[in-house]
């Protein structure tokens, strides 16, 4: 089929998203937070025959997941999780969104209560080209992962992959894998975050357990 | 009409329904002859009569069938020229050959809704016992007991399960009351700008036109069919002041404004200066045309009972456990009678209980009566969703 075609290439386009679906077993349930145009979340119904549901804040992004047959809901990762039930899904995906959100306990909590596994990613603080913008440049930082200017963005959480691990233990979790991504792409697997590794890696995913 | 015999124990005390003259197109059927149709007041109803329309071709696994379920004051009539007024039917922009409802791919049903007065049992029509119309004396009707009339119509179609139920706040609660009693027998559902439950607002807009209706001295405690003046001036109000709340205040003033009608000056007086005015009183006129006043009573009635928790112990979600329905759900920003809000908690009482869940709040400022307009985005989701789903399910 065209969509699934589609959706294949788009995933292989996106190397964090293929490192999401990755982590994922076959035929497991898995909520998309944050869906985007359900271009992930399509791969994986098809690819790997998973129950997938969808949270999308953007019109836009919700018509295009339900145009392609998805069960996506318009809504917000930090007013809707509260509704689904407790151990709803085997892993629940939090893709370049943590640093957006203004309860990033809450939700990390809320993540982990309704889902098994959660597998969360974002734009590292702590990557290079980041620190010697601040430092060298005096200018809030920029980066291909990080577009915004300090004015338009988005994000409110600055963090980086020591950040996360801090808190992920702190919090309880358990960590699972780390996959830590440079400015070409490439993706290396960690057992835990060196002080390199939080040199070198553009963004990073997490794969968290309750326990 | 005398139809007792002792074979027929079912229908002691059930109430028969003879159809009032009609001649209508489409399709009439005879329901409740064997067993009589419990009704959720109490009474029994059967035999009587429901009409009800088609559009395209039930395939030979009879897997195609979508039942579009109609609002207030709606009819089967969704897809054609209205045999009464002229008009083209009310969801003539989504059923359709190529439409968001295509007819060259499903085969598409609307009943007219029990209590209704396009040929479905009334309180119009007549009481083989007296002899005369029913009036008040037709039992009172529920969205339970409307959505258990269809599903006999589609018993007698042969239809297994249906490939889709989808319909407009009215039609919205009989799709959430499928899905709910029958989910077996519904593979996906749209309900659309509805509710689980009929607010109070929408009851006390719901008292006001009845009050309109029962205050007009043609209603004669709604014995008026044998005389030559209807209620028509109640029912007219009732629907000038019902189609306010289908609007929003933006639509209003983009289609109006402070437009005077027909005249430059206002006219120090009570006529209709302005279009607004003139255009409710159209609306108000010619809505008689088609509609019985007792029905509008009877359906505005079964709208504000109708409260899916409350037959769940006040809650929701257990009113879908264990569903296999695929749902998806539509909203209109503008729409302040079936607010987004309504359609929310349908969906959080649908990921309470992990069900497939759709739902989308469309960007319009046409109010209620979006699902009746030309609303692209509704309609890319409409089709986007339904061939989806029909792909999945080999149709």
């Amino acid at each position: 089929m065209v969509t699934n075609n589609m959706s294949a290439e788009k995933i292989r386009d996106r190397v964090d998203l293929q490192l999401v679906a990755d982590m994922i077993k076959s035929g497991s349930r898995v909520l998309d937070i944050g869906c985007g145009d359900g271009d992930l979340l399509n791969y994986l119904v098809h690819f790997k025959q998973v129950d997938g549901r969808g949270i999308e804040l953007s019109q836009e992004g919700v018509n295009k997941s339900v145009s392609l047959g998805l069960a996506v809901v318009q809504g917000d990762a930090e007013d809707d999780l509260k509704n689904y039930p407790s151990d709803a899904f085997d892993y629940v995906i939090l893709s370049q969104t943590l640093q957006s959100i203004y309860d990033v306990r809450g939700t990390l909590n809320e993540l982990l209560r309704i889902g098994q596994h959660a597998i969360v990613s974002f734009p590292n603080l702590g990557y290079w080209r980041v620190r010697f913008d601040l430092l060298i440049h005096g200018r809030s930082p920029m980066s291909e992962k990080l577009p915004y200017k300090w004015c338009d963005s988005p994000n409110i959480r600055f963090f980086t992959l020591t950040d996360f691990v801090a808190l992920a233990g702190e919090m309880g979790f358990v960590i699972h894998r780390i996959v830590s991504i440079n400015h070409r792409g490439h993706a290396t697997p960690k057992n835990s975050v060196g002080i390199w590794t939080n040199w070198l890696a553009e963004e990073a995913i997490y794969l968290l357990s309750r326990d | 009409m005398t139809t007792v015999s002792n074979s027929n124990n079912a229908h002691e005390g059930s109430i028969p329904v003879e159809p009032a003259v009609i001649d209508l197109p489409g399709h009439n059927i005879v329901l409740g002859e064997q067993v009589p149709l419990s009704l959720v007041s109490g009474q029994k109803l059967g035999p009587f009569t429901i009409s009800y329309q088609t559009y395209g071709k039930l395939n030979a696994d009879r897997s195609n069938a979508i039942l579009v379920c109609h609002a207030l004051t709606g009819d089967q009539f969704a897809a054609e020229v209205h045999p009464i007024t002229g008009n083209v039917g009310w969801w003539n922009m989504v059923v359709g050959s190529e439409l968001p409802i295509d007819t060259d791919r499903y085969y598409v049903i609307c009943i007219n809704v029990l209590g209704g007065c396009m040929g479905s049992a009334g309180p119009r029509d007549i009481n083989p016992k007296t002899g005369k119309q029913f009036g008040l004396s037709f039992p009172l009707i529920t969205i339970t007991d409307i959505v258990a009339a269809q599903k006999l119509v589609i018993d007698y179609l042969g239809i297994e399960k249906l490939f889709c139920v989808t319909g407009g706040s009215m039609g919205a609660m009989q799709v959430l009351e499928w899905a709910s009693k029958y989910p077996h027998r519904v593979s996906c559902a749209i309900p659309i700008a509805g509710a689980a439950r009929h607010s109070a607002q929408n009851i006390a807009f719901h008292e006001v036109g009845r009050q309109a209706i029962m205050s007009d001295p043609d209603w004669r405690n709604g014995n008026y069919y044998e005389n030559q003046e209807l209620p028509n001036r109640g029912l007219s109000v009732a629907r000038m002041a019902a189609h306010i709340t289908y609007m929003s205040d933006s639509a209003l003033h983009r289609k109006f404004g402070r437009e005077l009608q027909d005249r430059t000056n206002v006219s120090y007086g009570f006529e209709a200066d302005f279009q607004i005015e003139s255009y409710l009183r159209h609306q108000g006129n010619s809505f008689v045309e088609r509609f019985d006043a007792n029905s509008y009573l009877y359906i505005t009635r079964a709208m504000d009972y109708f409260d899916l928790a409350a037959e769940h112990d006040d809650v929701l979600a257990n009113a879908f456990l264990n569903t296999d329905v695929k749902f998806c759900l539509i909203s209109f920003t503008s729409d302040w009678l079936f607010p987004s809000s309504e359609s929310r908690q349908i969906v959080h009482a649908l990921n309470a209980v992990g069900a497939s869940v759709s739902f989308v709040e469309v960007n319009t400022d046409s109010g209620h009566d979006a699902f009746l307009l030309n609303e692209p985005e509704f309609f890319s989701i409409l089709s986007g969703f339904i061939a989806a789903a029909a792909d999945q399910s080999n149709i």
